[in-house]
């Protein structure tokens, strides 16, 4: 991972945010994120991002659940440990449903999770850095990566124009690194310094 | 923008040819199924069509029901169509009306044993059940049914249209949101007391009057559902298809798919809970249901429903580029309606006539009530502007996203 510069937008209202974001993809510039505290409709389309491959990887995970169960309990009843149950046959199928439906489940579910976590770099003292801590709570906030490309004073200017509050420019981590929230950052007691604001 | 529909003579042609085909298949059997048991498939055939097809438009009704009451806003901009098929529940609970009226009192031993008084005193079974299973308590359940079914969707089409000429305002809104959620609560408490309990019984599950199931009237009413959602998807097609619903769009074919996907699972998972109790009990009582299905004639029938209703929805409709397709929207809603056919006839068939045959008059039959449903639906299409446009929700509907 790397540090980097960015210059960070925020915005209050979903109708400036979204043309906001047009606006800079058409200008070129290099949008790194844009957070918000809850989900919004349409942004994914407006940033451009690709459809996301998690549902796949749910079938997949499904499939091996479904897979998983039916062996197992194939194994366990016709080969390892044959048992007659109330007379019914050894491959009963219809008493095999429930445990596969529920293994489907889980393994699609479980899988589902952590699948998410790993692709949003989320763990247990992962820690990512926040650019406005206000993103949490009721601002849209833009994060333009500055590149060798870039003017940054010009792009402020851009964002300010196109309604963006608060511009300021950040030099930061750009990935994960190990430490906790509590202890290295105390968010709501100090304001996030900026660079050169 | 087209907004009033006109119906073509193509589909007025066509809507007449199936009602021939009908009525044809109607006489030929006549001629062909007589006799003590050979008229069995004759009212079998037409119980079961009669019955499913009346289910399937009273699913709309359902449809208009469920996602009021739910204050859904993305099914208005298409909300004239679930209602025009509706209007096609006062016609054909008629016929169906008259046909069980018929088989009960022409005494149709073979659809409906218990109809003949003699055989219900020596039989321990029904006699306990002719409390609630006799002539009278049949027909009473009949009418007041049909009866209420017909009042509700009537009530519910006549308040749309009449507010098309109210004013756009927001004391007109509320006024709409507000009694329209009070006759679709009026009308679930019918709806689910009626379909979700006794209506299957006695039409469907009386067939087999030795046997009862308490999952089978959710059962019935599911796969009725899920063919509904299916119908309002053909005609949703039809009409987008043909230059009108502008603001209809992938969205909104998105989210009926969901609920078709959804329905079939919720279809299997019923179906397999009614089967799996019985074959894991496997009481000689609850069984014989079973035996001829799954261990006699009907059983590439009974393995075909349920890869037809479960295994190919469940893995044509997983993926969402196919739920937001047109063409294979109309491809999976006419398997949906012809599995769920099939899933009735499977329901009817072993019970009465006993034998695997091949459906040919079955068919023929459920062609007329195709007609049926298609003139009458295009008909009521025509009799109001396709889009509610003074309702609060519109908007919601138009900007819908899934």
């Amino acid at each position: 991972m790397a540090v980097k510069n960015f210059v960070v937008a925020s915005f209050s209202d979903e109708a400036v945010l979204f043309p906001a974001v047009k606006k800079v993809r058409t200008a070129g510039y290099k949008l790194h994120d844009v957070y918000t505290p809850f989900p919004v409709h349409g942004l994914d389309h407006a940033m451009g991002l690709r459809e996301t491959s998690l549902h796949t990887a749910g079938f997949i995970y499904g499939i091996t659940g479904t897979t998983t169960a039916l062996s197992c309990m194939s194994w366990v009843f016709n080969s390892d440990w044959p048992m007659n149950i109330g007379g019914k046959p050894h491959f009963p199928l219809p008493a095999f449903i429930p445990i596969t439906f529920e293994l489907t489940v889980l393994f699609s579910a479980v899988g589902m999770v952590l699948t998410f976590c790993y692709l949003c770099q989320l763990a247990p003292f992962v820690k990512k850095h926040i650019f406005n801590p206000r993103q949490t709570d009721d601002k849209f906030v833009m994060v333009i990566e500055v590149t060798a490309k870039t003017n940054a004073e010009e792009l402020k200017r851009f964002l300010v124009s196109a309604g963006g509050e608060d511009v300021n420019e950040q030099r930061v981590e750009s990935g994960w690194w190990f430490g906790r929230f509590d202890r290295e950052d105390r968010l709501f007691e100090t304001k996030v310094e900026a660079v050169n604001a | 923008m087209k907004d009033q529909f006109v119906v073509p003579a193509r589909v007025k042609r066509t809507s007449f040819v199936l009602m021939g085909i009908g009525l044809l298949t109607l006489l030929i059997g006549i001629f062909a199924f007589h006799g003590e048991h050979g008229s069995t498939r004759l009212w079998a055939g037409l119980l079961q069509n009669s019955t499913f097809f009346l289910l399937v438009t009273l699913a709309s009704a359902f449809f208009i029901g469920a996602t009021t009451l739910a204050h859904g806003g993305w099914q208005i901009v298409f909300r004239r169509i679930p209602e025009a098929i509706s209007m096609a529940v006062p016609v054909l609970g008629l016929i169906l009306f008259v046909i069980l009226m018929l088989i009960v009192f022409t005494g149709q031993e073979h659809i409906y044993h218990w109809v003949n008084a003699e055989h219900v005193k020596h039989d321990e079974i029904l006699s306990w059940k002719a409390a609630f299973l006799n002539k009278g308590m049949f027909t009473a359940f009949a009418v007041v049914t049909i009866g209420a079914w017909i009042f509700f969707v009537m009530k519910l089409r006549k308040m749309s249209i009449e507010e098309d000429g109210w004013d756009l305002s927001a004391a007109s809104g509320r006024r709409i949101v507000w009694r329209n959620t009070v006759w679709c609560g009026g009308f679930i408490v019918v709806y689910s007391l009626t379909v979700g309990s006794t209506t299957p019984w006695l039409w469907l599950m009386s067939i087999d009057a030795h046997w009862y199931s308490t999952m089978y009237s959710w059962y019935t009413f599911v796969s009725s559902w899920v063919s509904g959602i299916a119908l309002i998807i053909l005609f949703l097609v039809y009409l987008k298809r043909n230059g009108y619903l502008p603001m209809v769009n992938e969205e909104h074919l998105h989210d009926l798919g969901k609920f078709a996907f959804g329905f079939s699972i919720f279809w299997t998972y019923l179906w397999f809970s009614q089967y799996m109790l019985i074959w894991y009990a496997n009481m000689p009582e609850e069984i014989v249901y079973f035996k001829p299905r799954v261990w006699g004639e009907w059983r590439p029938i009974f393995f075909l429903n349920l890869l037809i209703n479960f295994i190919t929805p469940l893995l044509y409709l997983m993926k969402r580029d196919t739920k937001r397709n047109y063409s294979s929207m109309v491809f999976i809603s006419i398997v949906i309606l012809f599995g769920h056919w099939l899933d009735f006839w499977q329901m009817v068939g072993p019970g009465t006539y006993k034998h695997l045959v091949f459906p040919w008059y079955e068919a023929g039959i459920g062609a007329g009530f195709v007609g049926v449903i298609i003139f009458v639906v295009t008909n009521q299409l025509t009799k109001a502007a396709l889009v509610p446009k003074n309702h609060p929700y519109l908007k919601e509907s138009i900007i819908h996203h899934t």
